[in-house]
């Protein structure tokens, strides 16, 4: 999409199209002989990881749909008929449910990996954007997917998210609530609120499909970054995408797909929860209320404040920072193989966000540091899981408001090499004479 | 309908009840604490990415819950034909290719049942013997009939129960045999049991040290597995660790009845990606061979 096209039609037919639609032409510039920076590392797989995530629960979604149905009173047994009777229902549904959580952790790692080396900066601002913006996506999608079951978990889960902007009383009286009558489409979650969600999750996906269009395009305009975060100079730099990128992915998504099926067929129901395969009962609240693992961070700061609507700000917010990092981000160097103390305070980074995943599935007054015992119930007290969130969920935002800003002013960066191909060229290479030249601070 | 009316409205306050203590769950620390015994401690033949089912302790389970629980549990998710697909407890290995619903042990258990239907010649409600495309017939008509014969406790649906319950098979071992006298300084409300396996909060009705409020919940259910309660027609003992066992297994494999299909398939999967993998990775490394990078 960005340079020259190298395509040339070989047939009669593909000269014939490539005037009237070239889309072999797009696929040959994107797919094939793609310039793409050589030095990319197995963090870079994730993308193609993603894409096949994506496709995966597209397919799987729409198999679902022929079976399931929509209706507070039948959706329950029209998952488990799906798990007894439909052939390879069990299947399908594991892959699906399991490969929520697989979407996740390859976004979340795909993620990590464009705030190490900086690939939200300029001038890929924009593909950062639209990542962002995928990201919200696939929240929705999979919190209305959640939803879908009926179970417990299901429908507890919807009562609380939905009831969250009901906060917004506090700003003006009366819109909050006016909010969430609107989202459940009545007075409760209840058969409307389940129908819109099965309509709303059937469609957000086909979004997702739309803006990763947009991500591919933006990512090939500038074209990919690298671990140096250098920007490709030469021809010597890169290497076609096919076959060099093509079965690299393949092999990275091999081994995802083995992570995926270690779950799908020998523990489907690790990452979930026993409550939801209760059918929902509004009249019955389960003891401990919890969000699918990937929510757990954003769960921990909504909890950590005793505020609700100071609660949903935060929580809001901790997904703004993302969108703000390209402008928050004030170092002149992109990767931060070159910006020692940026790594630490990214590592503290993702430790704090683990972390805040870890309160969000305690129980807020659990005790994580056991001080004394309360003299009453002798119950131990001292360092809870909510004074812990507290702490990490500072943290998270310093980090984006606070660490980047600044650091970016005033830190000792390493010396980045010229070129992607300097650090290592005199292991093989022709351009340089010796090792000795090569940027001693970092093995290619 | 004057009664649907009121249940709904009480069922929508009761919501708006729950939504606003749900953002003070969600914002606030909780006090209750639940508390139960670790089931740990028992093991199934089922476990492990190679275990499969036992299928004569999956007859004695079905034994169990026909003579013992289906007096007051239904399985409703379930039919008799069921009980003799690919993997369950009366599957013929001799006959794989006839279908469930045909298999002479589903026939001759279904027609153990009556089941409600309408005449279609007069559209009168009849009870007629059951085939084995009927589900498992429920113990009640209605859940106020089950409430109102339970002392106004639900005997929970058992279709998928060792899926709903944190500690799945174990946990209903645990439970089914895990009753015990109630410690002193307890009070026992009437009609109900003590069993430490049960989730529950016994803060308020412990009268002892505050710092030592036994764990467990109380239960509706009285004690139901004693020894020679089923006899089992393999010549099992029928001592209650055996029973409980049994049922265990019946109720795993009634939650989960695909999980032998689905670990074999799993194996075979694994093994064809682990192969595929290598030959990726080989065919990887031979085109970057001349990369340096």
């Amino acid at each position: 999409m960005s340079g020259h096209s190298t395509y040339e039609p070989k047939t009669a037919f593909e000269r014939w199209l490539d005037v009237r639609l070239p889309i072999i032409r797009m696929a040959h510039d994107t797919a094939i002989d793609f310039p793409t920076p050589k030095n990319l590392n197995y963090w870079w797989t994730f993308g193609g990881i993603l894409a096949v995530c994506l496709v995966i629960q597209i397919v799987t979604g729409l198999v679902l749909a022929m079976h399931y149905v929509a209706n507070a009173g039948l959706a329950f047994n029209s998952v488990e008929h799906i798990m007894r009777d439909v052939n390879h229902g069990w299947m399908i549904r594991y892959i699906h449910a399991n490969g929520a959580s697989m979407f996740f952790l390859a976004v979340y790692v795909h993620i990590a990996r464009g705030l190490y080396y900086g690939s939200y900066k300029a001038p890929r601002e924009i593909l950062w954007l639209l990542g962002c913006v995928i990201y919200l996506l696939m929240m929705a999608t999979a919190f209305m997917g959640y939803v879908l079951p009926w179970g417990q978990m299901s429908y507890y889960g919807a009562v609380v998210i939905t009831n969250l902007f009901s906060a917004f009383d506090r700003l003006i009286p009366g819109v909050g609530t006016a909010i969430t009558t609107w989202l459940w489409g009545g007075f409760a979650v209840d058969n409307a609120t389940l129908n819109r969600f099965f309509s709303l999750h059937y469609l957000l996906p086909f979004m997702i499909a739309g803006v990763v269009g947009l991500h591919i395009w933006a990512l090939h305009v500038p074209g990919n970054n690298n671990p140096t975060g250098v920007d490709v100079k030469s021809k010597e730099d890169t290497v076609p995408f096919h076959p060099y990128y093509t079965v690299k992915d393949a092999f990275a998504i091999l081994v995802f797909l083995l992570l995926f099926s270690w779950f799908v067929f020998f523990a489907p129901e690790a990452l979930g929860h026993a409550d939801n395969q209760v059918p929902a009962n509004p009249l019955v609240t389960p003891i401990h209320i919890v969000p699918e693992w990937y929510f757990l961070p954003f769960y921990a700061i909504l909890r950590a404040v005793p505020d609700k609507l100071i609660g949903v700000l935060l929580m809001f917010s901790a997904i703004a920072m993302l969108f703000l990092l390209p402008w928050l981000d004030t170092s002149k160097v992109r990767s931060m193989r070159y910006r020692p103390m940026a790594r630490w305070f990214f590592l503290i980074f993702i430790a704090a966000t683990l972390g805040l995943g870890w309160c969000g599935g305690k129980l807020p007054d659990d005790v994580v540091i056991a001080v004394g015992r309360d003299a009453v119930s002798g119950e131990p007290t001292g360092f809870t899981v909510v004074m812990l969130s507290r702490v990490l969920a500072a943290y998270y935002f310093a980090y984006f408001l606070l660490v980047l800003p600044l650091l970016g002013l005033f830190e000792r960066t390493l010396a980045v090499p010229e070129t992607i191909s300097t650090p290592v060229l005199p292991k093989g290479g022709a351009s340089m004479p010796s090792g000795a030249t090569a940027s001693p601070e970092k093995k290619g | 309908m004057g009664f649907r009316t009121a249940f709904s409205r009480v069922r929508v306050s009761a919501l708006a009840a729950l939504a606003v203590s749900l953002v003070g769950l969600a914002t606030q620390p909780a006090s209750a604490k639940t508390t139960a015994r670790e089931a740990d401690g028992v093991s199934f033949s089922f476990e492990g990415p190679l275990g499969v089912f036992d299928q004569a302790e999956l007859q004695r389970g079905y034994k169990v819950y026909a003579e013992v629980c289906s007096a007051c549990h239904s399985m409703k998710l379930l039919s008799y034909r069921d009980l003799a697909q690919k993997g369950g407890p009366f599957y013929d290995p001799k006959h794989p290719n006839l279908p469930p619903a045909q298999s002479p042990y589903a026939k001759a258990i279904a027609a153990q049942y009556k089941t409600s239907d309408i005449d279609h010649d007069t559209g009168d409600v009849i009870e007629r013997t059951a085939t084995p495309a009927d589900h498992f017939r429920s113990p009640f008509p209605n859940e106020y009939a089950a409430r109102a014969a339970n002392g106004g406790a639900l005997p929970p649906d058992l279709s998928v129960i060792a899926r709903a319950r944190e500690g799945g098979p174990a946990y209903i071992y645990h439970l089914l045999l895990g009753y015990e006298d109630a410690p002193k300084g307890m009070t026992v409300p009437d009609g109900k049991y003590y069993n430490p396996y049960m989730p529950g909060d016994m803060g308020s009705f412990w009268s002892g040290p505050k710092d030592k409020v036994p764990e467990g919940g109380f239960i509706s259910m009285a004690k139901q597995l004693t020894p020679d309660r089923v006899q089992f027609d393999d010549k099992t003992p029928s001592t209650a660790e055996n029973e409980a066992h049994a049922v265990a297994t019946f109720l795993a494999w009634a939650a989960d009845p695909h999980m032998v299909e689905r670990k074999q398939t799993g194996l075979a999967v694994m093994l064809f990606l682990l192969v595929f993998t290598g030959l990726t990775y080989l065919s990887y490394r031979q085109i970057w061979r001349n990369v340096s990078h």
